[in-house]
């Protein structure tokens, strides 16, 4: 139901042989403020990933590799947790990440025709796998948050309220 | 009031006065709305007359489990030798439940004071947010909020000058409905997988890094500026039901009905004006079916039944659910009990983190079967294996997510079966 | 105040400890609650639920594997509530369980099946599309995961992690899509890893070096020690038609608690060697030939007879058991000589969990017994003596390297190919340590007995013995 390790590998061709090192300058300065915020070095594993995943755009083992060795934890661990949280993209994904909620207080709203509307206006073949031209991957999520306001959609990191089907071509034509 | 709507004349407005109120975010907007007073007084008070005042005022945990904050807070060591810890949950996930987002996105200094008070009260110095990951505005909003407090002196090493050092973090989460239980959440803080823990030990005994800890809701932490400053009497006379739930909570209307929204309410109010009056009723053509007054976790009601439910922890127990988050998910006559049993099962089944057997396969399992049932393939037998099932994944684990999966599930069965067997006998929804 | 705490299980009381678990007090009350991921070697986890057991004023069934006793508990297992949750994980737990039995090498000795066939239901109720179809993945050398057999009981993980010091393995993924994940550069190689094996309830984690070697209950099973170093961690030699097939821990709770190493675990081959002396040997015209028992200790006493005029030394094996070396020290007192021993050494591999446990360096189970039997360390000053000497008793030794002149070589050993054999004027077959009863010393001197495992092959006898009969037909010395 989302986007995690089971679904399909490698999409829009990212060359993931030479992702640069995530811990240095600017995000090396992230980790250190984070890193003093909590007693111990693991308790900064969740932020760590963050900055991981902004910077290549997912989790990838060389960045799971890399903050297990800043972190001192085993990448095993790392992985552990990794899979454990739904946000953290275990493969690569499209330029935009769509997250539909479908759960029952907006499933009862229409949701899953929001949900298809995405996967219709973004060219994807189907729920979970990136667009032929690697802009879009579009999952649905359970609950958002914001079952007054149905159909919630995260596009990226912009949270937008009550989508119907009609407002989703212009939704996905803003991010064009 | 409930955003967006106009305020109505039924509704207690304290916690949503400002909802709405671009200004209220900022600290200099929300001094002017009388912020920040009760952080000040408390920090002239002991830890043990604040949490007296909270004890006195009869507030309750508003993040589901209903439990006495003031006892709560009771439960930490009256002496530091460890670190104590204030995590605010702010991880909201029950389904139908959306108001600590309202709190953090219109009035985070709210937050922020509510936080800085119930440090002080508990004995802690480093109050951890938790926020989930998807509340990308309210986090946004936060961080704002927070930086402002930290550069006007309200919290940081000499919190508003009184000597006492209130430190506060934003922590995000990353997608799991489990670490809203508040011993995942520690898990999760601690950058472990979010598994809820054994207890014992407690987390006021030992809880976040192995130190005493509170964990309080979003929504409970706000009232406390407000009981403070008003007195604990002026909350507990809040009351038109059980003495024992007093004051405002912010009931998430949601589903299938004219005006969703956030309503606050004093506790004891009747569901049945909530539904008809405030949120406006069924959709045009439609009738109420079915009810769920606290977030998907509590057994349904059937419309009839909310009728005659009165919105507090008592109220909502003895109408067979239970008050919980407050998240009220209405179901109307357009909607399939059948499809949306199977689908809240699936949302445990996704969410469930995988260490309880009865869990990690039950809600699995309870899935299938209703999926089974919706693909015209239900046998007879199905659904008294369902309630066996439910039964067995309930009182059995560590935390209640799997009695989460099995109350809705039981209640479903219980009070629509003939939608369930129409599916048995003719395969599809509808005669 | 006493520190004591009494409760009733199942109607039987028992006093414990304050701070024991209700599962552990069950226990010493004889009773066994069942249960997969409480370990007593390993922290608490409470999650597979099926130790649960109703307790007098308690409205929810508790997990005894993670609650105190408390003064006054009365604990009952067999009410229908207790019984009744436990064959719902039973049955829980089978729904995406493959029926593998008759291919698993679990089968025999595995807890799920203990268990529902005690307690279980006689046919599920799952009706739905079928089970898992995940790959068997290689974790280490030896260590193969099922993941579809997984209960994730997690027992491998917690070890791994707080026994072993080494956390490569995780639960990966949520819900019944968890399985246990293995970080992509790592490899089970852990000296202690083979423990998951024995940890694991159920045939998810298993040996390659034993898959399908042989069913549980052909085997049987015979206490001994480990011979692989000076630890002395208890073992089990499981042996069927005469070979032994696994080695597994066996419960001490001094020395090594639950867990054996890999060294241990893995280096048993030895044992079923076909290449084995199996006669008496004595050397005429320059040759070899063999002979019978009587002849030989004839042979062998006229060599000692040898010694007796111009003293003997002993190059001994510290494999050697307490019995043989102490018959060695016996004849060397008679007859006036030396002894030493020379050891091998290896890394020593702590198992951090756990204390005073370790791979040591010393690769041999009884060098202890060896010293305690008045052999010396000294291996180069004793050997040097062997030229000058009238008898040189070998046990188990090879002699490389020792200048020998015009010594008697009186050898005892096990295998054929042992170059010793050159030399030795008498050559006696004896068992291995599967092939007999003895005792080792172990680090910290603690006198262990290994039991007969195996038929020794063709005339072998245990060293001990072919001692014993050299010493009774050996003419009374000379003092030194």
């Amino acid at each position: 139901m989302n986007s995690g390790g089971t679904g399909a590998r490698g999409h829009g061709g990212i060359d993931t042989a030479r992702l640069p090192r995530v811990f240095e300058g600017e995000e090396r300065k992230e980790l250190d403020a984070v890193l003093a915020k909590y007693p111990t070095k693991q308790a900064a594993l969740l932020p760590a990933l963050w900055i991981v995943q902004r910077k290549h755009g997912w989790v990838s083992p060389e960045g799971m590799a890399e903050t297990a060795e800043v972190l001192n934890v085993t990448a095993a661990y790392v992985r552990g947790v990794v899979t454990f949280y739904t946000m953290y993209h275990q493969h690569p994904v499209g330029k935009h990440f769509v997250q539909v909620c479908t759960t029952t207080p907006c499933g009862v709203c229409g949701a899953e025709a929001v949900r298809d509307a995405f996967v219709k206006a973004t060219g994807s073949k189907r729920l979970g796998e990136t667009s032929p031209d690697g802009n879009w991957t579009v999952i649905e999520v359970e609950c958002l948050g914001a079952c007054g306001f149905a159909t919630p959609v995260l596009v990226d990191d912009d949270f937008i309220e009550s989508v119907t089907p009609e407002k989703v071509p212009g939704i996905v034509a803003r991010y064009r | 009031m409930g955003y967006p709507h106009p305020p109505h004349p039924k509704e207690t407005p304290v916690l949503s006065k400002h909802f709405g109120e671009a200004d209220a975010r900022t600290y200099d907007g929300w001094v002017r709305r009388g912020g920040y007073k009760a952080l000040e007084q408390a920090l002239g008070m002991t830890r043990e007359q604040v949490v007296d005042a909270v004890k006195a005022s009869g507030l309750r945990g508003r993040g589901g489990a209903g439990f006495p904050t003031g006892l709560k807070w009771s439960f930490m060591p009256k002496e530091v030798t460890k670190p104590h810890y204030l995590c605010c949950n702010a991880d909201e996930s029950e389904p139908g439940t959306f108001k600590d987002r309202e709190i953090m996105r219109w009035t985070p200094h709210a937050l922020i004071e509510g936080c800085a008070i119930a440090a002080y009260a508990i004995g802690a110095e480093v109050t951890y947010i938790y926020i989930r990951g998807e509340f990308t505005d309210p986090w946004r909003v936060m961080e704002t909020a927070l930086a402002e407090a930290y550069a006007k002196g309200v919290v940081g090493p000499n919190a508003m000058g009184k000597g006492k050092r209130i430190d506060m973090h934003l922590h995000r989460g990353a997608g799991a409905y489990i670490c809203g239980e508040e011993t995942a959440m520690m898990n999760s803080i601690e950058g472990k997988r979010g598994n809820p823990r054994i207890k014992p030990p407690f987390p006021a005994q030992s809880g976040l890094f192995g130190c005493p800890t509170t964990i309080n809701n979003v929504e409970t932490l706000a009232a406390v500026p407000h009981i403070l400053v008003n007195g604990a009497d002026w909350y507990k006379t809040m009351c038109l039901g059980n003495p024992k739930s007093t004051g405002t909570k912010l009931l998430s209307v949601c589903g299938t009905i004219a005006r969703p929204g956030n309503y606050e309410l004093t506790l004891g109010f009747p569901l049945k004006d909530l539904l008809y009056d405030l949120a406006g009723g069924p959709l045009p053509g439609r009738r109420f079916k079915a009810v769920i007054p606290g977030g998907s976790s509590v057994p349904i009601l059937t419309a009839e039944e909310a009728d005659s439910t009165v919105l507090d922890y008592e109220g909502c127990v003895a109408a067979g659910t239970m008050l919980g988050s407050g998240g009220v998910i209405v179901m109307d006559d357009s909607c399939d009990m059948v499809y949306q049993t199977m689908r809240l099962a699936a949302f445990y089944a996704h969410e469930s983190c995988a260490q309880c057997t009865q869990c990690r396969e039950g809600t699995a399992w309870t899935t299938k079967i209703l999926q089974r049932i919706l693909a015209g393939q239900g046998q007879a037998r199905d659904l008294d294996l369902l309630l066996d099932l439910a039964d067995q994944m309930t009182g059995k684990t560590i935390c209640v997510l799997s009695d989460s999966c099995a109350a809705p599930v039981v209640s479903a069965i219980r009070k629509f079966r003939p939608e369930f067997e129409r599916y048995l006998t003719t395969g599809r929804q509808t005669a | 105040m006493s520190d004591l705490v009494k409760l009733t299980v199942e109607g039987r009381e028992v006093e414990v400890p304050k701070g024991t678990m209700v599962l552990e007090a069950a226990k010493l009350a004889g009773i066994l609650v069942p249960h997969y991921c409480y370990h007593p070697s390993l922290p608490v986890a409470g999650v597979c639920r099926m130790c649960l057991v109703e307790i007098e004023k308690q409205p929810k069934l508790a997990a005894s594997c993670a609650t105190p006793v408390a003064e006054g508990m009365v604990v009952k297992v067999q009410t229908a509530p207790a019984r009744e949750a436990r064959q719902a994980v039973l049955e829980f737990l089978l729904i995406n369980h493959p029926l593998d039995c008759p291919i698993c090498d679990q089968a025999g000795e595995c807890e799920l099946q203990d268990y529902v066939f005690q307690e279980g239901r006689s046919a599920t109720r799952y009706d739905e599309y079928a089970k898992r179809f995940n790959p068997v993945e290689e974790f280490g050398d030896d260590v193969l995961y099922v993941p579809n057999r997984c209960i994730l009981c997690t027992r491998c993980v917690r070890f791994m992690e707080h026994v072993a010091d080494e956390a490569v393995l995780n639960v990966s993924e949520r819900g019944d899509r968890a399985y246990i994940g293995i970080d992509e550069g790592h490899r089970l190689n852990h000296p202690w890893a083979g423990n998951v094996v024995d940890l694991c309830p159920v045939g998810s984690l298993i040996s390659k070096d034993f898959l399908h070697k042989a069913r549980a209950w052909d085997l049987d099973k015979t206490p001994s020690v480990c011979t692989g170093c000076t630890q002395g961690c208890n073992v089990t030699l499981e042996t069927r038609d005469n070979t032994v097939l696994r080695v597994r821990p066996r419960t001490n709770e001094r020395i090594n608690r639950h867990f054996i190493c890999d060294e241990g675990r893995l280096g048993y081959p030895w044992m079923n060697r076909a290449d084995r002396l199996e006669a008496p040997m004595v050397r005429q015209d320059g040759r070899l030939v063999a002979t019978d028992w009587e002849r030989a200790f004839a042979a062998a006493a006229r060599l000692a007879g040898g010694g007796s005029a111009r003293g003997a030394v002993a190059l001994v094996s510290p494999c050697a058991s307490n019995e043989a070396l102490a018959a060695v020290a016996a004849l060397l007192t008679r007859l006036g000589g030396t002894g030493a021993f020379r050891v091998r050494e290896g890394a020593e591999a702590p198992l951090a969990g756990i204390p005073n446990l370790a791979l040591r360096k010393e690769r041999a189970p009884n060098v202890h017994g060896a010293l305690a039997a008045g052999m010396s360390r000294d291996w180069a000053g004793v050997a040097g003596r062997a030229a000058g000497a009238g008898l040189v008793i070998a046990l188990d030794e090879s002699l490389e390297g020792v200048a020998l002149g015009s010594a008697g070589v009186l050898y005892l050993g096990t295998v054929l190919s042992d170059p010793a054999r050159a030399h030795a004027a008498v050559v006696l077959p004896c068992c291995n340590a599967a092939e007999e009863e003895g005792s080792f010393t172990n680090r910290d001197g603690v006198v262990q007995a290994y039991w007969q495992a195996k038929a020794a092959p063709g005339m072998a006898r245990p060293a001990a013995w072919v001692l014993s009969e050299i010493a009774e037909r050996a003419p009374a010395g000379a003092t030194a």
